[in-house]
């Protein structure tokens, strides 16, 4: 599977998550895309970003006439988003394993703060194969970050896989899980809007295999 | 040479006491700690624990919140053993902190072998050139503990990206020789102070100490050598030998010049003891500076002849 191959799957496996992000859960206003008591969203998983640039121009954060350019030099737009590039875009990503990681440390400083914005993070089930995860998954929880929710977009792709599911592996830690068909708009939504514990949150949102007839 | 004093306490316990401070007076500050010296930081730790947080021995995580701290609008401080705040999460600080456009002050503690008797895992020779390629990060090497304050509490302040680089085998403080009409110009990069002014005692030199390496002082550097009888220059520090000479490079590029690096070796010697021992194994304690400080001079006086 080469780079290219990947970024197709990498891109619908993600849409319908983003939009119910953006459309119904997220506190954000793109006229005011610095303000502190935003919610953020990580997009760890940056592999594939056409469907959160399509979101985010939906939402009016990016001006339509950029998605064009996609990929080009003068482009704003990379296969992997650049924060400093796109309005909206929380985190420059692309190397896996980095998302969950600083979600942590936005969520340990939005709470020094006194802020309670809510911290979302977007991995997929091939992207814990990074061991960085697994340090930001155990220390979350003890820390008892309670703002911060993880949504894993599983779709069978890691090479070694989860035995029990991917939820295991935040469940035993101590956070709260949900999974959810990654399809389904309102069953995404209740998972994303449950009541606050005093536990992070991880939401598994099962799709298609990856390289299935979508 | 005189020396002034002997340090009555360690680099470590300057930088705890700067740290806890600032975590004390300014609500904007967070120290982030991978176990290494959180026994230290209890008491503040205690009173602010949503600010002193200490992840366990995760480097990778470590470093990764402190840029998302940062990207929190926070001040974070991150702290460990050079070669775990280093090159173990050198990814993290190239991606969470740099790519991020976030600032952070990465304190390490450790150097080139402090812990002799631990090898080559606990040894950080490659930590300043791995910095070196990664943009935007000030390097400082304070030479005692009497420095760490002020460079940590600028560079908290400051909000950009700062590494700072402690000993535990610090150099007591030192009065500089005053030098006309010198032979050569000698950068000493923190701690190499101690040993290069002993080792040019009588040698008619002129020594520039070096505290902050990165951005490499050029202008001081030129200065210096303007001052000089000679365009030649011997660069000691106290990591890989020559990480610096770029910087000599750039600072004398329109200049003819000759230039005599210093440093520790490549060679991972597989050796303990002590630290003395592996400075004298790299030909950084008093005698060996002496001997390739003279053999580099006395090469120039036979030119000269010939």
């Amino acid at each position: 599977m080469t780079g290219d191959e990947k970024h197709q799957p990498s891109a619908t496996s993600t849409l319908d998550v983003l939009w119910v992000l953006y459309n119904r859960v997220l506190r954000i206003d793109p006229t005011r895309p610095d303000d502190p008591s935003r919610d953020r969203l990580y997009l760890s998983k940056g592999h594939g970003p056409v469907s959160y640039y399509a979101v985010l121009t939906a939402k009016g954060f990016i001006p339509p006439e950029w998605l064009p350019t996609i990929g080009d030099f003068e482009s704003h737009l990379g296969y992997h988003p650049d924060r400093v590039l796109v309005p909206g875009v929380e985190i420059s990503s692309g190397s896996l394993g980095h998302g969950l990681p600083l979600a942590v440390g936005s969520a340990l400083g939005l709470r020094a703060q006194g802020n309670s914005s809510r911290v979302f993070v977007l991995v997929g089930d091939a992207e814990l194969d990074e061991g960085s995860n697994h340090e930001a998954i155990v220390y979350a929880a003890r820390a008892g970050l309670d703002r911060l929710t993880a949504i894993v977009i599983d779709n069978d792709s890691s090479t070694h896989g989860w035995p029990g599911g991917v939820g295991r592996r935040f469940d035993v830690e101590g956070w709260t899980t949900r999974t959810v068909n990654g399809r389904d708009h309102d069953e995404i939504e209740a998972a994303l809007t449950v009541g606050r514990t005093d536990a992070p949150h991880a939401v598994i949102a099962r799709v298609e295999p990856k390289g299935s007839t979508q | 040479m005189t020396l002034t004093e002997i340090p009555t306490r360690t680099m470590r316990e300057a930088f705890v006491a700067t740290a806890s401070q600032l975590v004390e007076t300014d609500a904007r500050v967070a120290v982030v700690l991978a176990d290494i010296s959180a026994d230290a930081f209890v008491g503040v730790a205690y009173r602010h624990p949503d600010r002193v947080l200490n992840v366990g021995i995760r480097e990778q995580l470590m470093v990764s919140a402190a840029g998302g701290l940062a990207l929190a609008g926070l001040r974070p401080i991150v702290h460990s053993y050079a070669p775990f705040a280093v090159s173990r999460a050198y990814e993290q600080l190239k991606l969470d902190i740099g790519h991020q456009d976030v600032g952070a002050v990465v304190v390490s503690i450790g150097a080139s072998h402090d812990s002799a008797t631990s090898g080559r895992t606990h040894f950080a020779p490659e930590d300043v050139a791995l910095f070196d390629t990664l943009p935007g990060w000030q390097v400082h090497v304070p030479a005692h503990a009497d420095e760490v304050d002020g460079l940590i509490t600028a560079a908290v302040a400051d909000g950009r990206r700062h590494y700072v680089r402690l000993t535990e085998n610090a150099a007591p403080r030192a009065l500089l020789p005053s030098s006309e009409r010198s032979r050569a110009v000698v950068v000493a990069v923190g701690p190499t102070i101690e040993n290069v002014l002993v080792a040019t005692d009588h040698l008619h030199v002129e020594i520039l100490p070096v505290t902050t390496v990165r951005p490499f002082p050029v202008e001081a550097l030129r200065r210096a050598v303007t001052r000089a009888e000679s365009t030649d220059v011997v660069l000691v520090e106290p990591y890989y030998a020559g990480t610096s000479a770029h910087g000599v490079a750039t600072a004398l590029s329109d200049v003819r010049h000759r230039l005599l690096s210093l440093g520790v070796g490549r060679r991972d010697l597989r050796r303990y003891g002590t630290a003395a021992e592996h400075e004298a194994a790299h030909g950084l304690d008093a005698a060996g500076l002496r001997r390739s400080i003279n053999d580099f001079l006395e090469a120039t006086a036979r030119r000269r002849l010939t």
